[in-house]
């Protein structure tokens, strides 16, 4: 890989797409992403993500499509002659190689001068707090050092497109929570594009900057990760933003009526009045989900307590409501016994509300601050 | 089905330690009971699989004795301590159809047809795998084949515990809800003693009955989910459950105040003869609030945005602190108020709890 200063503008996809045997595993993805920003792929496993981040990197080459660089059409530019760093879920270290070689080896690849290299490899082990273990070997090193020394060879490379792959998923919880704080601000000030792989909504959340949602292969969202959670345009999107995951309902629009899954009517009030005619899906995350029956005006379930998880200052109360489990997610410690009749309630005005294919077809996202 | 009594348990690899340090587990006094689920929860290297592999027979414990009910049981090899282990990766036979992985355990103790049969049905009906019961164990998701790895691991109701080490980490956010909750739900159904490792506290708390956090070998707290979030006795458990970690605020104490860069605010007990040096107040984000009206004043350096809620990294002098924003908060601007919930502050000396007097 050569090692070049950061491009100058837009890293750009426009209609890519991949097929493996026939089979379309990625398709039709646009984005332009900016220099400097920080953009997160979420979907779950075989969603895509590294799929279209081999494509990014020039891995692998898109079977349709163009990717620019600044405006300059580099899809058939092979990895190697790109600005492109990129770090794996599994920490690839060169195992003969002491830690201060393994972050040098790119730059030695690159034929950089010995005192630039040293100047870089040492910054670099400053800012990943890798300066008293530079001569150790990898094995020597934890799971969280191994990585942070990945890291660092990324980051010394200078790349205008970093892509890091789930980078943190194997470390423990801790210092994934540590180093999730960090890295975005390591590599903000090197002014790369960043592009940062998870399966996790908090960590998306946590990272801030674009969010990317895929699904099967296809983008089904782009936007500031806060405004993607709480508008999200498609069904899609909002499975793939809500953890735990998101409650959901059909029910059908006829005259003034809906007639909800499972047999029960309501009047057409309120967010519903709005909607034609027809079929939909709402969806509710579990902290829309209150237990107990609901006041006037929010749509109340009767259920029986299937298990209830208590995370410190929270309960999630997982509730059988006929249809399918539902999460309620409710303050303080509740000790739920199984099997307890308890009714539950969502008031519609915080409920997504789905058209037949999956587009958001209430009005106005759910009343939540910005 | 039993009880486990850990009796002065301790294990140097190499054995004769000579300091604290040598220790990869310090000795620890524990009885865990019938019928319960205990999670043991801490970093890496902390000790927690030093502490399952002495369980399950893998480490024989240099210090001390293990006992299932009154068998002593320390120095037993693993296949004679009659225990059932999911491991963090499936373990089980691709060639088999899913029914005879689950069967495998017990046929393998030449049960009757009968009783296998009803057996691998509850479990699957448990795991909802029934529908799969025919289909050979190949070419399933990786999700899929851990489930019946949880599936062998509870199918026999003779076992002293089941043994999960680290069971979940493999699988996708939305099916470790559903995975989660099953086992919980089957855990409440089968009355097993189980014990579960791991990293993630949001597992270990929403699992277990008690957890045991382990910090350096040592077993720092053992507690319900709900003590350790309220109550930590340690500053590490503080810092290890919740997310993010407790506050620690260095302060000087007197009677039922505190002081911190020359601001003072009320704690809920009082506490006297504290040292000058070593003083923490501990305080978690979900009791920080900033405040529109009065509270000690801050500079906010960055708010991120979780959706539900928001977090405000603030400093106090030269003092981190993470307080939580209520929903209806308008704008955060540079400076800020926070508000310390004096019931919910804590006083830490050399990071142990002290036990405040009522104020």
């Amino acid at each position: 890989m050569s090692v070049r200063q950061a491009m100058p503008g837009i890293f750009a996809l426009e209609g890519v797409g991949l097929s493996v045997g026939g089979a379309p595993v990625i398709a039709d993805v646009t984005l332009a992403l900016a220099p400097g920003s920080l953009n997160v792929l979420l979907g779950p496993t075989l969603s895509g993500k590294t799929t279209l981040m081999r494509l990014m990197a020039g891995l692998d080459k898109p079977s349709s499509g163009r990717i620019l660089t600044g405006g300059q059409d580099v899809t058939g530019v092979p990895v190697r002659k790109r600005s492109v760093a990129m770090v794996y879920q599994q920490f690839v270290n060169y195992p003969s190689l002491s830690v201060y070689e393994n972050i040098a080896s790119p730059l030695r690849v690159a034929g950089l001068a010995g005192g630039e290299i040293d100047a870089r490899v040492q910054e670099a082990a400053r800012v990943l707090r890798l300066e008293p273990l530079l001569k150790r070997m990898p094995s020597q090193l934890s799971g969280g050092q191994q990585q942070r020394t990945a890291i660092a060879r990324a980051l010394v490379k200078r790349a205008g497109l970093v892509l890091l792959d789930e980078p943190l998923a194997n470390l423990d919880y801790k210092l994934r929570e540590e180093l999730r704080e960090e890295l975005p601000r390591i590599f903000a000030r090197t002014g790369a594009i960043l592009v940062y792989a998870t399966t996790e909504p908090t960590e998306a959340l946590l990272l801030g900057g674009t969010a990317i949602t895929l699904k099967e292969g296809r983008v089904t969202q782009v936007g500031p990760a806060a405004q993607v959670y709480r508008a999200p345009e498609t069904i899609e999107a909002a499975r793939v933003f809500s953890d735990p995951p998101l409650n959901e309902l059909a029910f059908a629009k006829r005259g003034g009526a809906l007639s909800l899954e499972g047999g029960r009517a309501a009047p057409a009030n309120g967010v519903f009045a709005a909607l034609p005619d027809g079929d939909y899906r709402m969806g509710f995350r579990a902290d829309a989900l209150a237990l107990g029956a609901g006041a006037e005006g929010r749509l109340t379930f009767p259920g029986e307590v299937a298990v209830t998880e208590i995370s410190g200052s929270e309960s999630f109360v997982h509730v059988d409501v006929g249809q399918g489990v539902w999460v309620s997610l409710a303050s303080g410690v509740r000790d739920l016994a199984r099997g307890e009749k308890i009714a539950v309630s969502v008031d519609p005005a915080h409920a997504f509300v789905f058209d037949a294919a999956g587009r958001l077809a209430s009005a106005r996202p759910p009343a939540k601050p910005a | 089905m039993a009880r486990i009594t850990l009796d002065g348990i301790a294990h140097a690899y190499g054995g004769a330690p000579r300091s604290e340090a040598d220790y990869a587990l310090k000795p620890l006094r524990h009885v865990w009971e019938q019928g319960k689920a205990y999670a043991l929860l801490g970093p890496s290297g902390c000790g927690k699989t030093t502490l399952l592999n002495v369980i399950s027979g893998l480490v024989i414990p240099s210090e001390g004795r293990l006992l299932f009910d009154d068998v002593d049981v320390t120095r037993l090899p693993t296949e004679r301590r009659n225990i059932a282990q999911v491991f963090q990766f499936p373990v089980i036979y691709d060639t088999m159809t899913v029914a005879e992985n689950l069967a495998f355990p017990l046929k393998n103790r030449g049960m009757a047809r009968e009783v296998i049969d009803r057996r691998v049905a509850e479990v699957a009906a448990m795991l909802d795998l029934t529908r799969d019961l025919g289909r050979r164990a190949r070419g399933l998701t990786a999700d899929a084949k851990q489930k019946i790895s949880l599936g062998r691991g509870l199918v026999r109701a003779d076992v002293s515990a089941v043994l999960f080490d680290e069971p979940l980490t493999v699988i996708d956010p939305a099916l470790k809800w559903e995975l989660r909750a099953k086992l919980k739900a089957v855990h409440r159904a089968l009355d097993l003693l189980m014990i579960y490792v791991t990293h993630d506290q949001t597992e270990a708390l929403t699992f277990a009955d008690k957890v045991v956090v382990l910090n350096d070998g040592k077993a720092v707290q053992i507690g319900t989910p709900a003590e350790l979030f309220e109550r930590p006795e340690h500053t590490f458990v503080g810092y290890f459950i919740g997310s993010p970690g407790m506050n620690f605020i260095p302060a000087r104490v007197s009677g039922a105040k505190a002081s911190v860069e020359g601001y003072e605010f009320p704690l809920g007990a009082a506490y006297a003869g504290l040292p000058e040096g070593g003083v923490k107040v501990g305080v978690r984000p979900e009791f920080v609030a900033l405040t529109s009206g009065g509270g000690l004043p801050v500079q906010v350096r960055r708010v991120a945005d979780l959706g539900r809620k928001r977090l405000a990294y603030v400093t106090l002098g030269p003092h981190p602190i993470v307080a939580t924003v209520p929903a209806d908060f308008p704008g955060v601007g540079d400076a800020a108020r926070i508000a310390i919930d004096p019931a919910n502050a804590h006083v830490y000396v050399d990071d142990l709890r002290r036990q405040g007097a009522p104020a």
